[in-house]
């Protein structure tokens, strides 16, 4: 860990905060506004009589459920056909139909689990039409949803959160579509190939022949990061150099990951009129990703127990970056990789730059832990912040346990059908994360999968629910495609996604009916350092201690193994 | 319900010209204009000859070039189907590996590298990298390799350093990432040299 590498993530920290804070405004303003516009008032005349209405949640909730599932037909459909439709230059076969299922609901739930390797699979064809198409959607539908909940928070006495054509229209068109066109354009110019023309052939120096896969590759990365989706063009993802060709490309990719979550944390604050509490949550996930590097870097740098026993020279400095090097790439080195790391699994992106299998026992518990908590710093697009909101909800009421009064949030009385909520959107996941992995691990089909063995087997095993299940997309990629763990790995993306998705829906709706209660001496105060210290203790303590003997199964036995 | 049926259909037909064929095509059609290079994967051409890109390794064995770090992809550095290698940090695999990879290369550099022990073996060139097509190895690598490619080739140490010195990115704007040396490029560059 050199200072230079440190201050990379430094400068990293700075600019998305410097970059959130008016993006958020800028967002808020977006959902807020009272206008339609042209194509808006187009869109509700050909959808009829009080498309454009607002919804309760439960009429929200049933639109997005309508939409992703039919959606998801589509989408199976293309990858299925692709063999007999056009832009198709390699003439690749139709998907198989276990991992186009696997696919589609990953791709539909904002996951981009990989079962796939990209560039051998997907046609010119899949790849846009289908799984880009996603990229926006699906970040687009977890953008709505956000809005709709924020509005129910910020609402008194109303039974409606919005609308969701209308916020799906706006996320996409508003904010991802122009943010993803800069991206795009910036990482042409750094090398990222966007073309229609087949894979090139390669006379090599040596007289062999290499095939060098491309296409419209920097059109869907840009989207990838942005959207928090991650699902690789590349198999090896953004460790690919046509993915992600410099150190330049990297920050500016890493910055897209956490950049709309981040600035929904500032949206949230201006909607609610609580700019103050915006920032102790923000502060909140910031102390997690900074533990999250403290962990992560040493660890990599320090580099694992094979490669120190071995001999070779892994120290830093005299013209390499040392560390476990083991699938990383030389131009991003320890730093930047490890800030990609901690950056993929805080949000639900899931893209990674190197490959987690291969990273130290403490390393990799890392993202593993991340996600586990349910992606909550920074986040997913959309599902990141609502996913907070359960947890604000729980740390809310155990001050008001703490001090004897029913707790408050933002002026709305948190009663038992909010903890409730809370608690199924906070918990469901994380539970269907641990039975979902003993279940793999107790049956031969789902050991079939596991690509290293002993204790590092039941890691990946681990990872692979966890990634799925809280829609991240990254893995201990040694875990492999069976037809028992595709489908298993299908119910995990749907669940994992549309539980939170509906919890997060009806807290809203609920927070919405209700008047607000003036702030007294009594209230406690969700503004403060006390309140970001109490939220980071409520996520360990929940989320954390429920991964705390799963752990202790895998990365902290394979830590300890000399 | 029949109302959010025939409006979803509408809007996954919207959204799937707009974002899944509009988009890409405006992208495709500007970067063939803008950036013609880079869209089309940085291709590199030698005599009319299309020999590499500069973003994807290729194999190099023989003693006169750099050789580049091992890879996992099957063939090596195949640039149509990237992957890791995904041996855990406690695999015996791995261990088997780094042990093969530092022998190879004590093997090749020795003879060149009086006194070269493994001791001096920079990670990066017993490890596989995360796509197997990593176009760079670490200055270090190429500072042991260079001994070697300068006499095979009969040429001044010094000249081979400077096209190491030359082919080597740095940081992205002196700042992010890590620097890195281009074999691919180093190799054409030694080969312009001329001589054996």
């Amino acid at each position: 860990m050199s200072g230079q590498g440190i201050g990379q993530i430094v400068v990293y920290a700075a600019v998305l905060t410097l970059l959130a804070v008016p993006l958020g405004r800028y967002m808020a303003w977006i959902y807020n506004r009272e206008r339609d516009d042209v194509i808006e008032r187009a869109m509700f005349r050909l959808f009829g009589r009080g498309s454009g209405e607002d919804q309760d949640w439960k009429s929200y909730g049933k639109t997005v459920l309508i939409f992703s599932l039919l959606f998801s037909f589509v989408l199976y459909a293309i990858q299925r056909a692709q063999g007999h439709l056009f832009l198709n230059p390699d003439h690749l076969k139709g998907v198989a139909p276990h991992i186009a299922l696997n696919t589609t609901a990953s791709f539909i739930t904002n996951t981009n689990w990989q079962y796939y390797g990209g560039e051998y699979t997907m046609s010119y064809l899949s790849q846009m039409a289908g799984l880009g198409v996603q990229n926006f959607v699906s970040a687009g539908v977890g953008m709505a949803v956000l809005a709709a909940t924020v509005r129910g928070i910020a609402r008194r006495s109303s039974g409606t959160l919005g609308n969701f054509w209308r916020d799906l229209y706006r996320s996409v068109t508003y904010i991802l579509l122009p943010l993803a066109v800069v991206l795009a354009v910036f990482l042409i110019w750094q090398g990222v190939p966007q073309t229609f023309n087949a894979h090139a052939t390669a006379h090599t120096l040596q007289g062999q022949t290499q095939t060098i896969a491309r296409g419209p590759v920097a059109s869907q990365i840009a989207i990838k990061q942005l959207g928090t989706n991650g699902g690789g063009y590349y198999n090896s993802n953004s460790a690919v150099p046509f993915e992600n060709p410099n150190g330049g490309s990297d920050f500016f990719e890493m910055l897209a990951i956490l950049l709309i979550p981040a600035g929904q944390v500032f949206m949230f604050g201006r909607m609610v009129l609580a700019r103050r509490h915006a920032w102790a949550v923000y502060a909140a996930m910031f102390a997690i990703f900074a533990i999250g590097v403290a962990v992560n870097l040493p660890s990599e740098q320090h580099g694992s127990q094979v490669l120190r026993s071995s001999g070779v020279n892994i120290t830093q400095g005299h013209g390499q970056s040392g560390g476990n090097m083991a699938d990383k790439e030389v131009r991003f080195g320890q730093a930047a990789t490890s800030n990609w790391t901690v950056a993929t699994s805080d949000a639900s992106n899931g893209s990674v730059n190197s490959g987690f299998d291969a990273q130290t026992a403490p390393g990799g518990a890392v993202p593993l832990v991340n996600l586990f908590l349910g992606e909550v710093v920074f986040g997913g697009v959309g599902s990141g912040l609502y996913g907070m909101f359960f947890y604000i909800i729980i740390a809310v009421f155990v001050a008001g346990l703490m001090v004897g009064r029913t707790p408050e949030w933002l002026g709305k009385k948190i009663e038992a059908r909010e903890i409730k909520l809370a608690a199924l959107g906070a918990l469901f996941v994380p539970t269907m994360v641990l039975v979902m992995t003993a279940v793999a691990i107790l049956t031969k089909s789902g050991l079939a999968s596991i690509y290293n063995h002993g204790v590092h087997g039941f890691t990946e095993t681990l990872y692979a629910y966890d990634s799925q299940s809280n829609n991240n997309g990254s893995a201990f990629a040694g875990y492999g495609a069976t037809s028992f763990s595709t489908t298993f790995g299908t119910v995990a993306l749907y669940f994992g996604r549309f539980v939170p998705l509906l919890a997060a829906l009806a807290l809203g709706g609920s927070l919405a009916q209700k008047r607000i209660v003036p702030a007294s001496a009594g209230t406690f105060r969700t503004d403060g350092p006390t309140f970001t210290i109490l939220l980071v203790g409520v996520i360990a303590l929940t989320a954390g201690l429920m991964i705390f003997p799963a752990l202790t199964l895998g990365p902290i036995v394979e830590g300890l193994m000399h | 319900m029949r109302n959010t049926i025939v409006r979803s259909i509408l809007a996954i037909v919207a959204t799937t010209i707009f974002f899944g064929l509009l988009y890409p095509l405006v992208m495709v059609g500007f970067a063939s204009v803008a950036f013609s290079k880079q869209a089309n994967g940085s291709l590199i051409t030698r005599n009319g000859v299309v020999v590499g890109s500069k973003l994807a390794a290729q194999a190099f064995t023989s003693p006169k070039y750099f050789h580049p770090r091992p890879s996992g992809t099957s063939p090596a550095y195949n640039a149509g189907a990237t992957t890791f290698l995904n041996f855990g940090p406690t695999n015996p695999d791995l261990a088997k590996l780094v042990h093969d990879n530092a022998q190879a290369i004590l093997k090749l550099e020795g003879p060149y590298n009086p006194g070269l022990t493994i001791h001096q073996i920079p990670v990066d060139a017993v490890t596989t990298s995360g796509s197997g097509i990593d176009p760079d190895i670490s200055p270090a690598y190429a500072s042991l390799q260079s001994h070697r490619v300068a006499a095979v080739r009969h040429v001044p140490l010094a000249t081979v350093q400077k096209l190491v010195h030359e082919n080597t990115d740095g940081r992205s704007w002196g700042f992010f990432g890590e620097p890195g040396v281009n074999v691919l490029e180093l190799n054409l560059a030694l080969d312009k040299l001329g001589g054996k």
